[in-house]
């Protein structure tokens, strides 16, 4: 007890040049390697540095400087910027669907004097943190506590259904498993999960004649891709046919017949794993996916590391967000889950994407960094 | 401390489990990679080539055809066609405004252009205008600077030189229609043609050639990147016919003085068919380019039929051309005898029927060869009642009426010769009245021209001539066997040319004008003159309404002292054989025996119309 007593006021005095040390570096390297892997599959997208490539390296960079600043923030003063941060995406999401621009058919960005967010991007971090603060303070017995469980539920729901109105149903599918997965390991009881499984089982239907008629026709496509081979179901099968195309070592670098020659749709956001996948084949895109796992495992384990339950639930969150975006993508290349506009993190084309992964990665960090620091909650309730 | 410990054991736990679950679906991806990629990727790397690679078939050139003389009686004519490449041009509705200026477009085909430029991707072109004129296609190359993105293409169009001349001989091409599809991708190609009658039809396989085939590389848009494999192809093999252009000219000239005709010219030494024609015609590039609804309403509401190849499917009533027939059937089965004389009063009674003579002051005592000479109707109604019908069909069939047409060429009717068993056949029974018409080619009996040509070349030289169109594919001459033999005694036939020599050459004869004006040249021929409606006869035919009156035939070979070329005319609704039919025939056959190549060494050059003069 005295010992932890030390290295707590001990942490609590370090300066920057010592926080700076106590980063992992290993996973700065993971996180660079997957930045580079983008950077290498977006030149190959346009065969150029130009388009693609270029600006995304200028991005990774600005977004490396943010990742370290946050990193260096004391993750107490990140905690308490948590909900405001949380208000604010909400808020941003509500103005995305009066005053958003169109892109690919759904209202997903806002613009601030020319610079586009896309406030379902930020609202995950965000969310994350809100529900690390909620529960940072509370035991074992009041997360059993289903009254107190209310505020975070609506928490969540309250972007979900404004992300599915805009409507992005596979980042508001992402967003309700970050948040499940919080509640999961911050307490919440089982029963409550059974509950919610069945319910949405029942309601899935109901949901499913309130989705766009887009939406039903990826469902439908995703279960029979064949159905519409040149409409739809064209996006799954060529990637299918560009991905399987790689074989076990791949085409090459720079050879891919089938995503350079368009095949491949969109294939510098949702279908760079593809055009990845084609190049370097079986085994390029299975030390990708070790590379992803190696990043999100780091992330689960910098929460066992924390010593304060706000730094837990934070990086566990973080973690799962990160895992879920790249397992969505991936799964959604390999015609496993329907097509539904998620890029894969680090690697996909796009600046907002990029820095709100780079600000989530400097959040992890933190934690990391911070992960001895003395942060009681304000009220004590352990 | 104690509900610390208790949160971080189940954060711990739970952040456990959930990180298992993490593994287990990263490990579901490499699995699923592994299947894709490893075990699946030839077959996904197939789709891939599939994917990239368009293999396009390109048309061949279809063959030309020539005459003997290797004159071209159809090719490939290029055609302009004025295209707009939108992705070629800034401001595509500039562009169309700066072409219509120079080639003005009606408010159709500008709808159909903006239309096609909006539902096209901008690097397919669209077509402005097909079948430019030469003048247009230079008025665009002369202003091409003012027109960006509009380019002219070269398509081609199937070329009849003679235009009308040769349009049922030499066919013409069309479209192929859906079932010719089946199996034969080539037709599919866009511009593809296929032979639709006559020699087009008939020699429609060399003619075609073998498609080439392109293979592109192209993006999924169909945008073309680069050629990966150029094959031409192989281009439609060039078909010579024996026809003689210089004669099918004469001959379309000459059958034009008369409303509805045909005629059919046959060397007799090679059975090559040396002219063949049916007038009113038609011109054959309009099946290419397309016939205007007002044209073919004309064609087939015509009562002269210009579509229809009367050479080859015109069916008369021989008359009295059929009249050798019935000689050589009387004179092989013993029914007469060279000597035999039957009298002619005029008629011949028939139970209580009485069958004129043409000449109702009668004859008087003929045999085969004066019958034949002055066409006397009695005498060959009482041959034809002393052979019987079957016997007069089956002679017939041996010349060449009523059998099989043996010829190269699609669509000839054989012809009709009826029969006892026929007759029964339709439930009626054969009367001797229907003998005795038979017996002067009127009735049942029904031939064409070719049939009738084919007859008088049988006739003539005493073999199973089986006249031939085409003379070579390509490099290769098409092989023709010599004519076997007939099977009829000389004899006979020496009677049966005789009369025919008499015809034109006695001054009895009923053809003594259109004798050959060279006294070295005899031909020989029989004058036919068949009634279309059963009317009252020797009323004067040429009073009634043209559709009523008779058709004139003429049947003809020379040189008599060695025959080389048979012929055969039939004006339709002539009247006279004699007067329509044998003139024209004694035109045609002077001209073929003056441009017969033992003539032509001579003096080559000196004869109008030679394609080598």
């Amino acid at each position: 007890m005295i010992a932890a007593e030390g290295r707590l006021l001990r942490v609590a005095a370090f300066d920057l040049t010592r926080k700076l040390a106590e980063i992992n570096w290993f996973l700065v390297i993971l996180i660079s390697a997957l930045a580079g892997i983008g950077a290498l599959s977006l030149y190959s997208a346009a065969g150029t540095f130009a388009p693609y490539a270029k600006p995304q390296l200028i991005r990774f960079a600005a977004g490396f400087a943010l990742m370290l600043a946050i990193a260096l923030t004391d993750i107490r003063h990140i905690a308490r910027l948590a909900w405001p941060l949380y208000f604010v995406s909400l808020v941003m999401l509500a103005l995305v669907l009066r005053f958003g621009s169109v892109g690919l058919g759904a209202e997903r960005w806002l613009s601030f004097g020319g610079f586009a967010v896309q406030p379902s991007e930020l609202m995950k971090p965000a969310l994350v943190l809100a529900l690390a603060h909620w529960f940072h303070r509370a035991s074992w017995e009041r997360v059993g506590n289903p009254a107190f469980l209310v505020p975070p539920v609506l928490a969540i729901l309250a972007p979900v259904a404004l992300i599915l109105k805009e409507p992005n149903l596979g980042t508001a599918v992402i967003v309700l498993a970050v948040g499940a997965s919080v509640l999961f390991v911050a307490g919440a009881r089982l029963w409550l999960f059974g509950l919610a499984a069945t319910l949405l089982g029942v309601a899935a239907p109901i949901a499913y004649t309130h989705l766009h008629d887009y939406q039903k026709a990826r469902i439908l496509t995703f279960l029979d891709p064949s159905r519409d081979p040149l409409g739809s179901g064209y996006n799954i099968l060529q990637s299918k046919i560009a991905l399987g195309s790689g074989g076990l070592w791949g085409q090459g670098f720079l050879h891919a017949s089938q995503g350079s020659l368009d095949f491949l749709p969109e294939k510098q956001t949702d279908f760079i794993f593809t055009l990845f996948a084609e190049q370097f084949g079986f085994v390029g895109s299975l030390a990708l996916l070790v590379l992803i796992a190696l990043i999100v495992f780091t992330a689960i384990a910098i929460g066992l590391a924390s010593r304060h339950q706000f730094g837990r639930l934070t990086a566990f969150g973080l973690g799962v967000n990160f895992f879920l975006y790249a397992f969505v993508n991936v799964a959604m290349v390999m015609g496993v889950i329907p097509v539904g506009g998620v890029p894969l993190p680090l690697v996909s084309y796009g600046g907002s994407a990029l820095l709100t992964t780079m600000m989530g990665f400097g959040v992890l960090l933190s934690v990391q960094v911070h992960r001895d620091v003395e942060f009681l909650p304000q009220r004590q309730e352990i | 401390m104690r509900r610390e410990r208790k949160r971080l054991s189940v954060f711990t736990r739970r952040a456990l489990v959930a990180a298992l679950g993490q593994a287990s679906l990263f490990g579901m991806l490499g699995f699923r990679l592994y299947r894709m990629q490893v075990i699946d990727g030839a077959r996904y790397a197939t789709l891939a080539v599939d994917n990239r690679v368009s293999a396009r078939l390109v048309a061949p050139p279809r063959g030309e055809i020539h005459d003997r003389y290797d004159t071209l009686l159809a090719g490939n004519k290029p055609h302009w066609r004025a295209l707009l490449m939108v992705e070629k041009t800034k401001d595509a509705s500039a562009s169309l405004a700066a072409f219509s200026r120079l080639i003005p477009l009606d408010p159709a085909e500008r709808q159909r252009i903006a239309h096609a430029i909006m539902v096209h991707q901008p690097f397919i072109p669209v077509l402005l205008r097909d079948y430019l004129s030469w003048e247009e296609m230079a008025r665009l190359a002369v202003n091409a600077p003012a027109l960006p993105g509009i380019l002219v293409d070269v398509g081609t169009t199937r070329f009849y030189p003679f235009g009308p001349d040769f349009a049922h001989l030499v066919g013409y091409v069309g479209p192929p229609v859906p079932g010719q599809l089946a199996g034969t991708p080539v037709l599919n190609l866009p511009g593809m043609r296929v032979g639709k009658s006559g020699v087009e039809l008939q020699q429609n396989q060399p003619l075609t050639g073998q498609p080439g085939l392109v293979r592109l590389e192209v993006n999924a848009l169909g945008r073309v990147i680069r050629d990966l494999s150029h094959d031409p192809g192989q281009p439609g093999e060039t078909v010579r016919l024996h026809v003689d252009a210089g004669l099918q000219q004469l001959m379309a000239t000459r059958l034009a003085t008369e409303q509805s005709a045909s005629a059919v010219v046959l060397d007799l030494g090679s059975g090559a068919v040396m002219a063949m024609g049916s007038t009113p015609s038609f011109d054959p590039t309009l099946f290419d380019t397309g016939v205007p609804a007002r044209q073919w309403k004309e064609w087939v509401t015509n009562q002269r039929a210009p579509l229809l190849d009367k050479a080859g499917a015109g069916l008369y009533a021989p008359g009295s051309t059929f009249k050798p027939v019935v000689a050589l059937a009387g004179l092989t089965s013993g029914a007469i005898t060279p000597g035999t004389h039957f009298f002619c009063p005029g008629y011949l009674e028939l139970g209580n029927h009485r069958f004129w003579c043409w000449n109702h002051g009668g004859h008087g005592s003929l045999d085969v060869t004066s019958a034949i000479c002055q066409s006397c109707d009695v005498f060959f109604y009482h041959t034809a009642l002393a052979t019987g019908i079957d016997r007069i069909a089956a002679m017939a069939r041996r010349l060449g009426i009523g059998a099989p047409p043996p010829i190269d060429l699609p669509g000839f009717d054989p012809g009709f010769v009826p029969t006892r068993e026929w007759r029964a056949g339709q439930g009626k029974p054969w009367t001797l009245g229907d003998t005795v018409i038979q017996g002067i080619g009127q009735g049942f009996v029904q031939a064409t021209p070719f049939t009738l040509a084919l007859m008088a070349a049988r006739v003539a030289t005493g073999r199973v001539i089986s006249p031939r169109v085409a003379a070579a594919v390509g490099a290769e001459t098409i092989a023709h066997p010599p004519a076997p033999d007939l099977g009829v005694p000389e004899p006979y036939l020496a009677l049966v040319r005789q009369g025919m020599r008499e015809v034109v050459n006695n001054p009895l004869g009923t053809a003594y004008a259109s004798r050959l004006p060279d006294s070295n040249m005899e031909m020989a021929g029989k004058t036919g003159t068949a009634q279309v409606f059963d009317g009252p006869q020797n009323e004067d035919t040429a009073q009634l309404p043209w559709k009523f009156r008779p058709n004139a035939l003429f049947i003809a070979f020379a040189p008599f002292a060695a025959p080389r070329y048979a012929l055969s005319v039939v004006v339709e609704h002539g009247n006279e054989g004699a007067d329509a039919a044998a003139p024209i025939a004694r035109d045609l056959m002077e001209a073929v025996l003056a441009r017969d190549p033992a003539s032509r060494s001579v003096a080559p050059g000196s004869v109008p119309g030679d394609p080598r003069s």
